[in-house]
This record gives structure tokens, C-alpha cells and sequence, in this order.
């Protein structure tokens, strides 16, 4: 593959995703047909943009391409420079798995649901969301962010007969808009200032502008972005949304459509707007550090399966933010190659997350398919009922945890090397920030590991706690592929580490000017440093064969030592009770119960406890338990601004009494106004 | 590469023959120390030995996870025994994965171990891998901070860097700064070895255990994989403590001569960390569990006020 014809892949892979979607909308009728059609041009589509994306990543080469089209008088431009493309590429292969997994996932849709809908726009998300990536001016992508918001949000509220999931659909729309009302008004204001809404004039403009100006334009981004990358606090819609969808479309939200507020945070940070003031790395890296930790605070305490992965979300976002808050410190203090590991550290995170989220969420799918619960004290015993679904799991819990040797671990190691490295960086108090933030990310790991126990150790493990979980089967072989792929894209990312870092060159080129492969991989290509040499070394591939190594040592030495050892199967220890049941198993409420108290003060947790008896309360005729953490951000952020939104807001209905004098009024008297200013200019 | 094998296969020797000696003298220790007479300092071996000849009982509600867990537990130990400089300051896998690497390979078998506890649908399991987790979460940040120090005035994650840069200048031990580590890494050293006052490893009480919880199930040869495991990372810990603090001792290269020596040395050092422990064991009683994060914040403090003094001196 010397050559390959980037823009005709580009373009093709895009027309196969439409085509996927106009399947879709035209033969509705045809269930079957339809969700094949669909499924396959999405997922060759994505074949097609996942070449496209990694030739222009090989050989650091952009491209533009423009459609040539004189209607609505758009600039259909795409610019594909290596930035770009890493996101796209992401997206590729996760959509890729995602499509495959569909194939099996919608057959199980009710029959009253339309599935051809429901890949229309599926299809423009994947579309809207390669448009955000590729946009070289601000109005496509502008356009694009909104068509992805819509095709979002219809997909949200597919399952539109649930309160709950119409609610969810609102909330993110209203955020979503939200953070694009900042979004336009920072865009409106580049562009005036810049003279052209094209991407590459604002590179140029960004040393024209003042320092006011770049700072306010940046907050301005920042919040817009921050939306829709889950952050801490504008991250509401996110824990609702995710687990509202289908577990296909919450995958591809979780791993891919958070990641575009990181792109336009990477964009603007470092592309638009020039070198960056020491604060605007240290307000990243404190939001993200805020983040990573509140985030798998909630999620520790969640029974609900899918609402957990949403708020891991939120915590992985927050983990790519420290670190991109790091790269953007270094660059203010003119340290490159500091800037390019933190860099490094921030894209492989950004590409892990894609992959074992989406793994999470596709194999969360499959359970909550197989047990139609989301709550995980339903679900129990699902490993030898569903073994290769559990073991697609596992795989992304040990790798969400940053355990070694997969592709979480690696990118923490370069995270923690980052923000080490940070602390001598500079001889100003700002240094301390770096291994506070190193401990607080310590933190962050041990929790996501003690919330990926309870979840996988809760949901699959032991008996099963409800008659659907005894029922449940094995999944559809395609929903397994499409798994199977992800996962051993995790093993795969974590051992070829070295293998895949060199990958990154191009971006980190292209951002911060510096190569970063050099140093980070050492001599042979297994050895992975943290930049110097002596700094610190790590090869994941030959921790991996060691560890299997020393890990069958016993085993083998057990065999060989032949001595007849009986080995019985039992039951449990059930203190002497009649047989072990479910509800002896300890559940995921109580499981992460010391950290709910540990962590009271965050959480302010409640109970209450109803018990009606008749003789005494020792023997109950019924008991009602309910326990709960308060909201902190819905309750002392949003429910007060809801509320005050609305009072200015009936306030205003004085104006609207529904008299058309009192119309025709505002009328005459806004021709009179506009009339005057025109004359006045 | 062949160096690399005879090292390491050296090391994995000393290290599978040590731990349990380490974990028998502290326990000879403590029962003197408390006017018993105590087992004897060989015993954990004959455990051992008298669990690997044993049969076995496995719960019927597990699957293969409590099957793998003792294998994980005892290989994760084992690996991150070989990374970290015993008598020698190159420890035969060091270039494969430094501090942080330890850390997280602990983790693992950590994972595992907590997941075999809720593996076999007894509530004891539970409550063992819940309170497990929990106590490692609030330590990592602690032990996260006092690594750090260290890392930083070594400028390495690497172990053997680091152990390098200690002997190097071999009165560095008395800086602020390595006291206040030291201190912080010691706290965190009980808590993840699962002592008094943190949990107490013997005991057998529903309502305070936390390793022994999650145990509960496992008999015969896992049992042994599993207490072997639990005495290398123990060991593993104490290492750490001794040679990136106080380096004396250590040969720089892996010569007979310069190794006996660091033996010696290293034993001596273990013996009398074993001592320290010992002491804490007997003087404290055990901590209610949510005490055990006001000890861990104080160790955090430690880590923190490490960190800042390094930055002042």
C-alpha cells in the first residue's frame, strides 16, 4: 500500500455511511435486509475512512479536499492532517466494531421499533461525527456539530416510551446547545477578528490578537468544548444520556463523541490560538483533575450497569484533560519534548478509551440485553451463563483500570511520566501541581479498580440474583465479533505499545513541533522510557510473557510433582445456614459501601428505613429501605439556575398576553427603532 | 540475555526462600515480644509445604476466575520480586518496569485476588474484596506520593536508578524529605500488608478480618500459591522500604564475593524493619475500619510534606 488515493477513500467511506442511512430511511419495511445493508456499508465505509485516516497519519501528509457545490453557498472543505485523521481513525475502528456488533444488536429490537430509523441516523452520526473531525472552516463545522447533536439526540430518545429516556434526550439537548451557544459566539468572534472562518486563517490571525481577546476566546471554547468532553461540572447530560440509548450508540457516544470536545480543545489550544499563558494549561489540568476524581466517585456508587460506564466516561475525559493540561503548561514554558510525551500520553489515552469503552459498553449491551436489567444486583452468576461476553468484560475492566500489561496501563505510565517530568520543569511554586495531581491520578486508578471489581465481581461472578440472570444465554456471534475485535485491540494496543507510538509521530509533530518516538521507545523497539534514558523504563510485551511465564510456574511444578491431591467440588461456607442462596451475596451497594462513608462529606449519603410490625419490631411485617446520595451539582448548580431561568422567564410572558394590538404595538415599534438606526449609520 | 535469565532465576530462588522466613521471624517475633512461646520461625515453610501436599475443596458456585486468582496472585508477586534490587543495586528485570510498574502489577493480583473473594457467593468474600479495595484506593494516593519523592530526587522511576542514585550519597537517608517518604511508605507498608493496626493478619473474626476474608474459601495448593504470594509482596514492600532508603550494602555488580556481602546486609536491614514492624504490631491494638482512613490521610500528609520539602531543601 504505497499509494493510497486518500481522497477517494475519504469521500467513498463517507457515501457508504449515507447509503447506509438511506437504506435505512427508504426500506423501512424490510427489517431483515435493511439492518444487513445498513449494518455492512457502515462498516465498510469504515474500513474505507480508517485507510484514508492512517495513510494520511503514515505518511504526515494533508490533504484537502473541497466538494465543489455553489448551494447554500458552503465551503464543503475537508482538511485531513494527521490531528484529524488520529480522531478519525478512532472513530473508524471503533464504528467498525460497533457496525458489526449492530448486525446482531438491532435483530433484537422489538418489532414495533424502526430499525430502518434507527440506522439513518446512526448513519449520520458516524457522517456528522468524520465531518467535525475533517472540517476546515468553522461554518462546516459548525454544522456538522450540530447534525451530530441531532443524530445524537434522536438516537438518545430512541426508546421514547420511557420518561426517563425522554428526560435524558432533553437534558442533553439542552446542554449540547448550550455549550454550542459558546461555541458560536467564540467562532463569530475568531473569524471576525481573523477575516475568514477558514481554520488555517485563524492559525495565522492567533498573533494578531491581544491578550484579552485569546483569553476570553479560549474560556469561551473551553466551556463549549468542556460540554460535550463530559467535564466536570457541565457534565449532567453525559450520566443521563449514555445509558438512555442503545448500547451501540451509547459506545460509540462514550468513545467517540466525547472525544470531539478533546479534539476541539486540542485544536484550539494548540493550533488557533498560539502559544498558550501558563493559566490556561493550569485551569485544563485542574478541571480534568477534577474530573477524573468526582467522576469515578459516582461511578463507584452506581448499580446501574451502563449509568457506571457513563460516569468512567466522565473520569477517563478527566484523565485525557490532566494530561492535555500538562502538554499545554509545558508549552507555555517553552519545554517541547516535555510537551510531546505529555502529548503522547494524552493521544494513546484518547485511542484506549475509545477502544475498551466501547468495549464496556458493548458487552454491557449484550447483558442487559440477555437479563433486561441495567442494574447490576439483578445480574450475578452471567459468567458461565454468557463466558466469552465475561471475558470481553474483563479485558476492558483490567484495562480501564490500568492494569498492566493492556492498553490502560501504558497510557497511565505515560501519564504519571508526564506530569513527573513536569516537576522539573521549572523552579516556581507551579511545580508542586504536578505530583499533587500524580497522586490524585494514584487515587483516581485504585478507585476505577475497586469500581471494575465491584461491577464485573457483582454483575458476573457467584450466583445469579434474579430469574432472568439464571435465563440468560450467550449472545449473538455477530455482537461477539464485534466484541472479540475490541478486546484483543486492547491486549493488542497494550503489548505493541512500542509498535504504535512511532504512529503518533506525525500528530505530535504537527503540535508541538518535537518527535517523541525517539525518545520514548528505547533500542529493539520492546523498551518503553519515559524520555531519558535513566528516567524510567517499562515493555509491557515482556511484562506480559514473564507474567504468564511465572504465572504457569506453579502449575507446572504442581503437575509434575505427582501426589495424589483430591480436589472436590463443594458448596461455600454458609455458616451452618440451610444452602447458600442469592441473597446471602454480598451486592454492589454494600460492596462499595466503606467508600461511601470514607467519602461522606462528597456524597452525603441518606437512608431511610421504614419497618411496620405488629408484636415487636424485632419481627417486621414489612420493611421499605431507600438510600441515596445527594446530586451535589444537580442541586446546588443546575435546579437554582433552572429555576431562576424560569421566574425571569414568566416574568417575560407579560409582554405575551396573546393580544395582536399589543403585536402589532412591538411591531411599529421595532420598525420605528430599526428605521431610526438605519438612518443613523 | 542469558545474564538476564541466571540473574533473574537467582533472585526468583532468593526470593521464593526469604519471604516466608521473613513472615515466620515476625512471627516469633511478635509472640515473644507478647511473653508467648510462638511457632517457629521455619513454620510458614511447613505450611507450605503440608498445603501444596493437600486436595482440595472448591466452591461449586465459582467459576475459573478462583482458579486463576492463586496462580495471578503468586505470578504478580514473583515479577515484581525480579524488578526490584535485593543484594544487588541491578535487579535483573529493572529495564522491563520500574516503580510504577510494581505498583500496578501489585495491583493486579490485587484485582484478581478481590474478584476470587466475590467469586465464591459468600458474604465474607465480599466484605474481604470490598474492604481490600477500599483500603488500597485511600494507601495508592499516600504511597503515590511518597514514591514520587524518592522517584524525584533520584530523577528515575527506575529501581535500580534509584537505588543507584541512593548509594551514591549514602547519608541522604537523614534529608527531610526521606523521613517524611519513609515514614509515609511505612504506614502505607502496613496497611498493604495487611497489619495491625490496619487488619490483623491472625485472625479469623467475621467483623475485622479483610485479607483472611477474602481467603476464606480457598484450601490445599491455591491456599498455598495465595499465602506464598501475599508473603513475596510482603517482602517485595519491605525491600523497597530498605534498599531505596538505606542503600548500605547493596553490591554494585553481581559478583559472588560483593553479593554474600549484600546478603548479609539485606537480611540484617530486613531483620530490622521485621523488628520495627513487630514493635507497631504489639503497641497498637487494631483500628475500626473507617479509622484506617485517618491513618492513611496521615501518611498522605507525610507523602505531601515530603514532597513540599524537597522542593524547600
Amino acid at each position: 500500500m504505497n499509494q493510497i488515493p486518500v481522497s477517494q477513500a475519504f469521500l467513498s467511506g463517507l457515501t457508504l455511511y449515507a447509503a447506509a442511512g438511506l437504506v435505512g430511511l427508504i426500506g423501512a419495511r424490510q427489517r431483515n435486509l435493511v439492518r444487513i445493508v445498513a449494518c455492512a456499508f457502515s462498516a465498510l465505509g469504515a474500513v474505507l475512512e480508517g485507510v484514508a485516516s492512517f495513510a494520511v497519519i503514515r505518511d504526515a501528509h494533508e490533504t484537502i479536499i473541497s466538494i465543489p457545490s455553489g448551494t447554500f453557498f458552503l465551503p464543503y472543505t475537508f482538511r485531513l492532517d494527521p490531528l484529524s485523521c488520529y480522531f478519525n481513525l478512532a472513530l473508524a475502528v471503533v464504528g467498525l466494531a460497533i457496525s458489526i456488533y449492530s448486525f446482531g444488536y438491532l435483530k433484537s429490537f422489538d418489532s414495533k421499533k424502526p430499525v430502518g430509523v434507527f440506522c439513518f441516523f446512526y448513519s449520520l452520526l458516524l457522517i456528522s461525527l468524520t465531518a467535525v473531525f475533517t472540517a476546515a472552516n468553522a461554518v462546516l463545522f459548525l454544522i456538522a456539530w450540530e447534525l451530530m447533536a441531532l443524530a445524537a439526540y434522536f438516537l438518545v430518545s430512541f426508546d421514547h416510551e420511557k420518561d426517563e429516556t425522554r428526560r435524558a434526550g432533553i437534558l442533553f439537548f439542552i446542554m449540547s446547545h448550550a455549550g454550542t451557544g459558546a461555541l458560536l459566539v467564540a467562532f463569530l468572534l475568531l473569524g471576525t477578528w481573523a477575516g475568514s472562518f477558514d481554520f488555517s486563517a485563524f492559525h495565522l490571525a492567533s498573533q494578531t490578537l491581544t491578550t484579552m481577546q485569546r483569553g476570553s476566546l479560549f474560556l469561551l471554547f473551553f466551556l463549549g468544548f468542556g460540554v460535550k468532553a463530559g467535564m466536570i461540572p457541565v457534565h449532567v447530560w453525559l450520566p443521563a444520556a449514555h445509558p438512555a440509548a442503545p448500547s451501540n450508540v451509547s459506545a460509540l457516544m462514550s468513545a467517540i463523541l466525547i472525544k470531539t470536545g478533546i479534539y476541539g480543545i486540542l485544536r484550539i489550544a494548540f493550533d488557533f490560538l498560539g502559544i498558550p499563558p501558563l493559566w490556561w494549561g493550569l485551569v485544563v489540568l485542574a478541571a480534568g483533575t477534577v474530573s477524573a476524581v468526582l467522576g469515578v466517585l459516582y461511578a463507584l456508587i452506581e448499580p446501574d450497569l451502563k449509568r457506571m460506564l457513563a460516569y468512567s466516561t466522565i473520569e477517563n475525559a478527566g484523565i485525557i484533560l490532566m494530561t492535555l493540561g500538562g502538554a499545554m503548561v509545558f508549552r507555555s514554558y517553552d519545554r517541547p519534548v516535555l510537551a510531546a510525551i505529555a502529548l503522547a500520553a494524552c493521544l494513546f489515552h484518547i485511542f484506549n478509551h475509545a477502544v475498551f469503552k466501547s468495549l464496556l459498553f458493548l458487552s454491557a449491551g449484550a447483558v442487559v440485553h440477555a437479563t433486561e436489567t441495567r442494574n447490576m444486583e439483578r445480574m450475578g452468576g452471567l459468567i458461565r451463563r454468557m463466558p466469552l461476553t465475561a471475558l470481553c468484560f474483563l479485558v476492558g475492566a483490567i484495562s480501564i483500570s490500568g492494569l498492566p500489561p493492556l492498553n490502560g496501563f501504558v497510557s497511565e505510565w505515560l501519564s504519571y511520566q508526564a506530569l513527573l517530568g513536569g516537576f522539573g520543569s521549572t523552579l516556581s511554586l507551579t511545580r508542586i501541581v504536578f505530583p499533587i495531581a500524580g497522586s490524585l491520578l494514584a487515587l483516581t486508578g485504585a478507585l476505577a479498580a475497586a469500581c471494575f471489581v465491584r461491577a464485573f465481581g457483582i454483575g458476573f461472578l457467584a450466583l445469579p440474583r434474579s430469574s432472568q440472570a439464571t435465563q440468560a444465554h450467550e449472545t449473538h456471534p455477530s455482537m461477539l465479533a464485534g466484541m472479540g475485535a475490541l478486546a484483543a485491540l486492547c491486549i493488542a494496543l497494550g503489548l505493541g505499545a512500542t509498535l504504535w507510538l512511532p504512529i503518533l509521530d506525525p500528530l505530535v509533530v504537527q503540535l508541538v513541533n518535537t518527535k517523541v518516538s525517539g525518545s520514548l521507545v528505547l533500542a529493539g523497539s520492546l523498551v518503553l522510557s519515559s524520555g531519558s534514558p535513566k528516567g524510567g523504563t517499562v515493555a509491557p510485551a515482556a511484562l506480559a510473557g514473564l507474567l504468564v511465564l511465572l504465572t504457569l510456574l506453579p502449575g507446572l511444578l504442581l503437575a509434575f510433582w505427582r501426589r495424589r491431591r483430591r480436589t472436590v467440588s463443594g458448596p461455600t461456607w454458609d455458616c451452618g445456614l440451610p444452602g447458600l442462596t442469592e441473597d446471602n451475596e454480598y451486592t454492589a451497594t454494600a460492596f462499595s459501601k466503606p467508600l461511601r462513608m470514607i467519602f461522606a462529606a462528597f456524597y452525603q449519603p441518606r437512608r431511610e428505613i421504614q419497618t411496620e410490625f405488629e408484636v415487636s419490631a424485632y419481627y417486621p411485617t414489612s420493611i421499605r429501605f431507600e438510600s441515596g446520595v445527594e446530586p451535589a451539582f444537580e442541586t446546588h448548580l443546575y435546579t437554582p439556575l433552572k429555576d431562576r431561568i424560569l421566574t425571569r422567564a414568566g416574568r417575560l410572558r407579560t409582554i405575551q398576553a396573546g393580544s395582536i394590538h399589543a403585536y402589532l404595538t412591538y411591531i411599529f415599534i421595532t420598525l420605528v427603532v430599526l428605521l431610526l438606526f438605519g438612518v443613523r449609520s | 540475555m542469558i545474564e538476564v535469565l541466571v540473574k533473574s532465576v537467582i533472585q526468583l530462588i532468593l526470593l521464593l526462600l526469604v519471604a516466608p522466613l521473613i513472615t515466620g521471624i515476625i512471627r516469633t517475633l511478635k509472640a515473644r515480644l507478647q511473653t508467648r512461646r510462638g511457632p517457629d520461625i521455619v513454620q510458614p515453610y511447613r505450611d507450605i509445604l503440608k498445603l501444596l501436599r493437600k486436595g482440595m475443596v472448591i466452591p461449586n458456585t465459582a467459576s475459573w476466575i478462583f482458579s486463576a486468582t492463586p496462580y495471578i496472585v503468586f505470578g504478580t508477586a514473583a515479577l515484581v520480586g525480579l524488578m526490584i534490587p535485593m543484594t544487588a543495586t541491578d535487579a535483573p528485570l529493572s529495564l522491563f518496569g520500574g516503580v510504577l510498574a510494581v505498583v500496578y502489577l501489585l495491583a493486579l493480583g490485587r484485582f484478581f485476588l478481590a474478584l476470587g473473594g466475590l467469586d465464591t457467593g459468600s458474604s465474607f468474600g465480599g466484605l474481604g474484596s470490598s474492604r481490600e479495595m477500599t483500603i488500597s484506593a485511600i494507601a495508592e494516593p499516600a504511597m503515590m506520593l511518597a514514591i514520587f519523592t524518592v522517584a524525584l530526587s533520584a530523577n528515575s522511576t527506575n529501581l535500580s536508578e534509584m537505588a543507584r542514585s541512593a548509594v551514591s550519597q549514602s547519608w541522604r537517608f537523614l534529608a527531610p524529605s526521606q523521613i517524611l517518604a519513609f515514614s509515609g511508605l511505612f504506614i502505607v507498608l502496613i496497611a498493604e500488608t495487611g497489619r495491625i493496626p490496619v487488619d490483623n493478619p491472625a485472625t479469623h473474626l467475621e467483623l475485622t478480618m479483610i485479607h483472611e476474608a477474602m481467603l476464606l474459601e480457598y484450601s490445599g495448593p491455591y491456599l498455598a500459591l495465595i499465602e506464598w504470594g501475599a508473603s513475596i509482596k510482603q517482602l517485595v514492600l519491605m525491600t523497597l522500604l530498605v534498599n531505596t532508603f538505606f542503600p548500605f550494602g547493596l553490591s554494585s555488580s553481581w559478583m559472588v564475593s560483593g553479593l554474600s556481602l549484600g546478603l548479609v546486609f539485606y537480611l540484617l536491614k530486613l531483620f530490622l524493619l521485621a523488628c520495627c514492624i513487630v514493635l507497631v504490631e504489639t503497641t497498637n491494638a487494631k483500628l475500626r475500619l473507617f479509622r484506617v482512613p485517618e491513618l492513611l490521610a496521615v501518611a498522605f500528609i507525610l507523602g505531601a510534606l515530603a514532597l513540599i520539602s524537597t522542593f524547600l531543601f
